[in-house]
């Protein structure tokens, strides 16, 4: 321990810091109350609110009739294996539609001259709805994995596509100029700036790829097959199994929200150099 | 020896087609100029005379329409290892760490990366910048990431620097400090540099010889040689009494102060 610099130092720098702090946990734990009694309310709105006002369980079931039928469904319907099948349908998928897109938009943002043939479709795909195609693929493939996992790659495609494309016709032209100046080849400037100045954008495509998957995932699912979280919520419609149909919903919620988390957590160990984002800090 | 040398260059711009309106622009016509080994040469200009466009013919990005240009001797006919570029923006890659952008350049001529870093904390050792190596760009102030744009130039060793406004958007004591730094590196390594700036100061303090180029299409129409001794110390060089009067002849060579006249 040094003596005299830092008594010296803490008066000075003391009080403020404390000051700050103070507001700072306070507006946190304000924060923190908030979110709780929301819950709260959200959980005993959901048990007791559709008695109340009279709404039938078969159109809104109470919680616990949910937590209960999800028990059932875990025991004696093989809700794991459902859920896992469709975890396995929506990380193949989004993994390949991600991968592609992300291709063709570093090919079609490196050549103009596929960009311009290519545009028209592009287009015209990225308008169509792209889960209208989950049945044909049913016809095509037959009542299995592929259709869904087909659904959620052309879902996927897009969004990753454009964005990265959008992000390699955006790089500081000047940038380019300086990596050709150390006379670099095209792959060198590809791989040293085009590339890594194309991570923010492509990670932005891959979380809406994220939630997409899971849509195109459950929309193949519903058109048919037995197995996956989509036919099982097919079934308990069939059944009038409210309850049921809950169980399902909130667990491909619960995966769509896993894989949003998952590209979040990729997102920041990737760039790592970039002032965070939630702060708002932009560099001086 | 001749280190630079534009020999009748012009340079015209075509039109864009399919782009109404567009004529296509003559920006410099018939430009000389010969720089001599260690020699510092800055060129002034009003806006838009087409000073840029010679400094991008010089560092073989673009090519003249008309005339050549050699450095050490040989025609320029693309990017090459004599000249270095550094620009008004200091174009640090915000993914790598101060160090990997000063190390950027030999990273593409693929020098061995010991050999690269050792080199690295050299240049970043003289340019004050010791405690970022492991800095990202946005951590850093205006004034230092420019300094980590001069050391990623230095880094290459080149023999002509070409230097575009490098310090036009630092505040006025920031661009001080790096002026004396700069001075002092060309001196001491007896470098070759073309210098354009828009600061009429800046050029008297820096340079052996100021050129002032016509408004559009851009000519070469004064040449000033700056006979004020130490060039490798702007700070005080700035002072001398002569700075004052030439300064007055560069504004009145650049019709600054015609009433008229809009940038």
């Amino acid at each position: 321990m040094a003596d005299g610099a830092p008594i010296a130092a803490t008066p000075d720098r003391a009080p403020p810091e404390p000051a700050r702090q103070s507001l700072a946990s306070v507006v946190q734990r304000r924060e923190v109350w908030l979110s709780a009694l929301a819950l709260v309310v959200f959980v005993a709105g959901w048990e007791w609110g559709p008695p109340l006002l009279g709404i039938a369980p078969y159109n809104i079931p109470r919680l616990s009739a949910v937590f209960e039928e999800g028990i059932h469904m875990w025991v004696n319907g093989d809700l794991l294996r459902h859920t896992l099948i469709t975890c396995f349908e929506v990380i193949v998928g989004f993994g390949l539609g991600c991968l592609m897109g992300a291709v063709m938009g570093y090919v079609l943002g490196m050549s103009r001259l596929m960009e311009v043939v290519a545009s028209p479709y592009i287009l015209a795909l990225q308008i169509a709805p792209k889960v209208a195609f989950a049945p044909l693929f049913v016809m095509w493939f037959g009542y299995n994995i592929t259709p869904r996992i087909l659904t959620a790659i052309l879902i996927v495609f897009f969004p990753v596509l454009i964005n990265v494309l959008t992000a390699v016709r955006s790089v500081d032209p000047s940038m380019i100029d300086l990596a050709r100046l150390f006379k670099a080849t095209r792959a060198q400037i590809f791989w040293k700036i085009e590339f890594p100045w194309s991570l923010p954008a492509l990670f932005s495509g891959l979380r809406i790829g994220a939630t997409l998957a899971v849509i195109g995932v459950t929309v193949a699912e519903l058109v048919g097959g037995s197995v996956g979280l989509g036919a099982e919520l097919a079934k308990a419609e069939g059944g009038a199994n409210t309850a049921g149909v809950f169980v399902t919903i909130i667990l491909l919620t619960v995966i769509g929200i896993l894989a949003y988390v998952l590209v979040i957590l990729a997102e920041r160990a990737v760039l790592r150099y970039a002032p965070q984002r939630p702060d708002g800090e932009i560099a001086a | 020896m001749l280190r630079l040398s534009f020999k009748e260059v012009s340079r015209f711009f075509p039109p864009v087609r399919g782009r109404t309106g567009s004529e296509g622009v003559l920006a410099v016509e018939g430009v000389s100029i010969d720089i001599e080994d260690g020699e510092v040469v800055a060129l002034i200009g009003p806006s838009g005379c087409g000073k840029s466009t010679l400094l991008n013919l010089a560092s073989g990005l673009d090519r003249p329409s008309q005339g050549e240009i050699f450095v050490d001797g040989e025609p320029v006919s693309g990017p090459n290892e004599h000249v270095a570029f550094m620009l008004q923006k200091d174009l640090l890659l915000p993914w790598r760490t101060i160090r990997r952008n000063v190390e950027f350049g030999q990273e593409i001529r693929r020098m061995d990366a010991a050999q690269r870093e050792e080199r690295a904390q050299k240049f970043l050792h003289r340019y004050h910048l010791d405690g970022f190596a492991n800095h990202y760009p946005h951590e850093l102030s205006g004034g230092m990431r420019q300094r980590a744009a001069l050391a990623r130039t230095m880094m290459m060793d080149p023999d002509v620097l070409l230097l575009d406004e490098p310090f036009s958007a630092l505040d006025a004591q920031t661009k001080m400090v790096l002026q004396q730094d700069l001075a002092q590196t060309v001196a001491e390594e007896k470098k070759t540099a073309f210098l354009i700036t828009h600061d009429l100061v800046e050029a008297l303090a820096l340079s052996d010889r100021v050129l002032v180029m016509s408004r559009r299409p851009g000519r070469i129409i004064e040449e000033i040689p700056v006979d004020i001794p130490g060039r490798a110390e702007p700070m005080k060089r700035r002072q001398h009494e002569k700075i004052g009067p030439m300064t007055a002849r560069l504004m009145s060579l650049l019709d600054i102060g015609k009433v008229e006249q809009t940038v």
